[in-house]
């Protein structure tokens, strides 16, 4: 269990957390490499589907980054994002996934240092858990 | 099949030193559809972009990846070398691996793995990417102003300047807005109106400039280059071209009420003007109060009214016009005293607003510009002027500094002993902000020359106490408590958004921040913009502002405004929601969650369609799509789930 490297998908904004991810490297602040990001227009975008797609295809958890409330670009798109990803936990608890493998954060532009925080906790609590347990289906795309 | 290229930056060191650019380019050199792999130790820069385009010819790619730094930096720049390369630009991606790669993980071994993946999911995207052309919407070349204050003015100036039609809209009988009610201007101490009252001169015989006064925006529809826009024309019931401003009619009025351009220090009739220079130069009746408008019982200004300009009849007009683009210059109002428990509520006499004490201080003011106690009459001794009434409370009112008023403060206190040789002003302040140009100096000239003092500290209680005003507070330097008699306290009251920007924010949709001031598309670099494209922003609007930094902001906005009405036609991103019609169940899901009414019913065709110009491409439409019928164009489902393939390939 030890040497178990969990694989985390990153669903970010552009404007907020994708950009604040841009900081957090250009401070070269350092976090695990265990996430791996695409980039959305808002976190409105992110699909409930996008994040069952992720688990199946065989991610042990999924990230999504929205702007801090109030601050969407699109006005309104990360308080869509959030009833969303509640609801999405809800399923996920009703068929027997760990909800906490799917968490939602707000990271600005700005905050480089706290992506880089969030990174470091969303690891941790995924190689916590474990992998993945489900049965993984082929994708056919 | 497509012809992918991958071309690898090494950044010099940034991206070479924690990953291994060859290791990279051999795994790449076997992925599915890439026929070429090349790196270069500066991809962006000329010999970089050859190597692009070279290969784009040599060996007819069809796809284009550069692995570099993020898309913010550069993605304008390689899309512009495909497309010189004959490609189009939406076929070309950025795998960003330096910024969320090379820079945040030293193991090379780590680095390097995630570089491939990161690569290989842009090779995913970009196959399924179409090729996109920039939609061109046409351009209605005449610009909405929406408020008639300095902002306003200067914006509306600048534009008709330029060349281009102007309308201006503000929802008063005149334009000037606040800065006509004050009395002299920090730090050079000129009088306001003398500044002021050519450029409103300027506004009203300018051939550009169509001056909408007592007038409001009532609805807008459209987009960027061509905005629906309705406006209400209010009924003056005097008419503008045919009054002579006589003052007959003012005379025989017998309704007296307070006089909102002296702050309601003064009485006026309901037939009035704001103030002489007021532009467009015409009386105007105020319906609320007037005794002949409904119902008739008075008419006695229409009897002595020589050019017969007064009309009872007058109708609300209502005007519908085409903008290119809008400047939003909707102001500021004064923090309302009366909130303030703990300076009387507004209930002490002889306690005013910093406007209010201004309009004392105007030479055209209630009292001719003699500061006189509105108790009494008398002249006042001792007046204490109270920084941050209001402001920097986040516990009672409002949490943020409202910047002018340590300034208006001192100018106060300073104009004050201009008048008054023998009186004592004493400023109550938290910290002295003097963040301008030659402000600090002004400062130190009221504070050692003109002998105002000033005491570090807030103060916790006004009381009536017979004639005077008992002040209590403390002083936080010598942690001395402090109680003196006034004859008068001035209140630095703050700056709230005015109703008129709260109002136009619904209207037009725009974004505001906590306080309900305007939000810019960017705090920084975009501080004229708004979130809605053609939507500028001038002035207080956007937060609180001297005079200065408004006029230099209603330039920019007036600068923004003419580069969209420069051309005929205007380029717009075609990244944009496209809906397949054949599985649309016409739910209307998309239709409540677009935030920007860009997808529409159309009854005719019994489609669900989407406005191309209005569209900006969030996508929040395609997530909510019940039946998936909504699609981003190049950020479709099934290209995401083929790059979250990609990332967790074994």
């Amino acid at each position: 269990m030890k040497d178990f490297e969990p694989k985390i998908i990153g669903f970010l904004c552009t404007w907020c957390s994708y950009a604040g991810a841009d900081l957090a490297g250009t401070s070269r602040i350092q976090y695990p490499s265990n996430i791996r990001i695409i980039r959305v227009m808002c976190s409105g975008r992110v699909n409930p589907m996008f994040v069952v797609n992720a688990l199946q295809q065989g991610a042990d958890g999924v990230l999504i980054g929205g702007c801090h409330p109030g601050d969407c670009h699109y006005q309104h798109g990360n308080y869509q994002a959030r009833r969303r990803i509640t609801m999405m936990k809800k399923l996920l608890e009703f068929l027997g996934i760990e909800p906490d493998r799917v968490r939602m954060t707000w990271v600005s532009a700005a905050e480089g240092r706290k992506f880089a925080q969030v990174i470091e906790e969303v690891t941790e609590d995924i190689r916590k858990l474990g992998p993945m347990k489900q049965v993984r289906r082929k994708n056919e795309w | 099949m497509s012809k992918v290229g991958v071309f690898v930056c090494h950044c010099g060191r940034n991206i070479a030193h924690t990953v291994d650019i060859k290791k990279v380019l051999e795994s790449i050199k076997d992925y599915e559809d890439v026929v070429h792999v090349e790196d270069s130790m500066y991809m962006c820069s000329e010999p970089g972009q050859t190597i692009i385009k070279e290969a784009i010819k040599k060996h007819d790619l069809d796809r284009v990846v550069v692995a570099a730094c993020s898309k913010d930096m550069h993605e304008d720049t390689f899309r512009i070398v495909t497309k010189e390369a004959g490609l189009n630009q939406y076929l070309t991606e950025m795998a960003n691996i330096r910024e969320q790669c090379s820079w945040v993980h030293e193991n090379k071994e780590k680095a390097t793995e995630k570089t491939i993946k990161i690569i290989e999911s842009t090779i995913e995207k970009v196959k399924r990417n179409q090729a996109l052309e920039p939609y061109n919407v046409p351009v209605t070349r005449k610009a909405l102003v929406i408020g008639g204050g300095i902002a306003g003015i200067q914006a509306a100036l600048d534009i008709a300047d330029a060349g281009y039609q102007v309308t201006l809209v503000e929802k008063d009988s005149t334009i000037g807005g606040k800065m006509a009610q004050l009395a002299e201007t920090f730090p050079t101490l000129d009088c306001s109106q003398c500044i002021l009252t050519p450029k409103m001169v300027a506004v009203g015989r300018h051939p550009n400039i169509q001056l909408l006064t007592n007038s409001e925006v009532e609805n807008v529809d459209g987009y960027v280059g061509s905005f629906k826009v309705k406006i209400k024309k209010k009924p003056r019931y005097v008419i503008e071209e045919k009054c002579t401003i006589c003052d007959d009619c003012v005379h025989v009025c017998p309704v007296i009420v307070h006089d909102e351009y002296n702050a309601g220090l003064s009485p006026r009739k309901a037939i009035y003007i704001a103030f002489p220079q007021a532009v467009p130069a015409s009386y105007i009746i105020d319906p609320s109060t007037c005794l002949g408008i409904d119902p008739l019982i008075c008419a006695k200004c229409k009897e002595v009214c020589d050019p017969k300009a007064i009309d009872f009849d007058m109708k609300a007009e209502f005007i519908e016009e085409e903008f290119g683009a809008i400047v939003v210059a909707t102001g500021y109002s004064v923090y309302p005293y009366e909130r303030i428990g703990e300076y009387g509520y507004g209930n002490i006499h002889n306690v005013v607003s910093g406007l209010e004490f201004e309009r004392l201080l105007s030479a055209n003011g209630p009292t001719q510009g003699v500061i006189r106690r509105p108790s009494d009459g008398n002249i006042p001794k001792i007046v204490v002027f109270i920084h941050c009434a209001g402001s920097r409370d986040p516990a009672k009112h409002l949490p943020y500094c409202s910047k002018i008023c340590c300034m208006y403060a001192t100018k106060h206190a300073m104009q004050y002993k201009h008048l008054v040789h023998d009186g004592v002003a004493i400023n109550f302040y938290i910290d002295v902000r003097t963040a301008g140009k030659d402000y600090e100096e002004f400062y130190k000239r009221a504070a050692e020359e003109e002998n105002v003092i000033y005491i570090r500290g807030k103060v916790s209680e006004l009381l009536q106490d017979g004639e005077k005003v008992l002040i209590r507070g403390v002083n936080t330097l010598t942690s001395e408590s402090i109680e003196l008699h006034a004859d008068m306290v001035v209140l630095a009251t703050g700056l709230l958004p005015s109703e008129g920007t709260q109002e136009i924010s619904n209207i037009l949709k725009l974004s505001c921040d906590s306080k309900g001031f305007v939000k810019e598309a960017h705090p920084k670099l975009k501080p004229v913009e708004t979130v809605i494209s053609g939507v500028f922003v001038a002035g207080t609007a956007s937060g609180p502002k001297d005079i200065p930094e408004a006029v230099a902001q209603a330039s920019g906005a007036a600068a923004k405004a003419e580069t969209i009405l420069s051309s005929d036609f205007l380029e717009r991103d075609p990244v944009i929601a496209e809906i397949d019609d054949l599985t649309c169940g016409i739910c209307h899901t998309c239709i409540h969650v677009c935030p920007y009414g860009a997808i529409y019913y159309d009854e005719n065709q019994n489609k669900v369609l989407v406005n191309e110009a209005l569209c900006e491409g969030c996508g929040s439409c395609a997530a909510a799509c019940p039946s998936g019928s909504i699609e981003l164009r190049n950020s479709t489902y099934e290209s995401i789930s083929a790059s979250i393939k990609a990332l967790l390939r074994v």
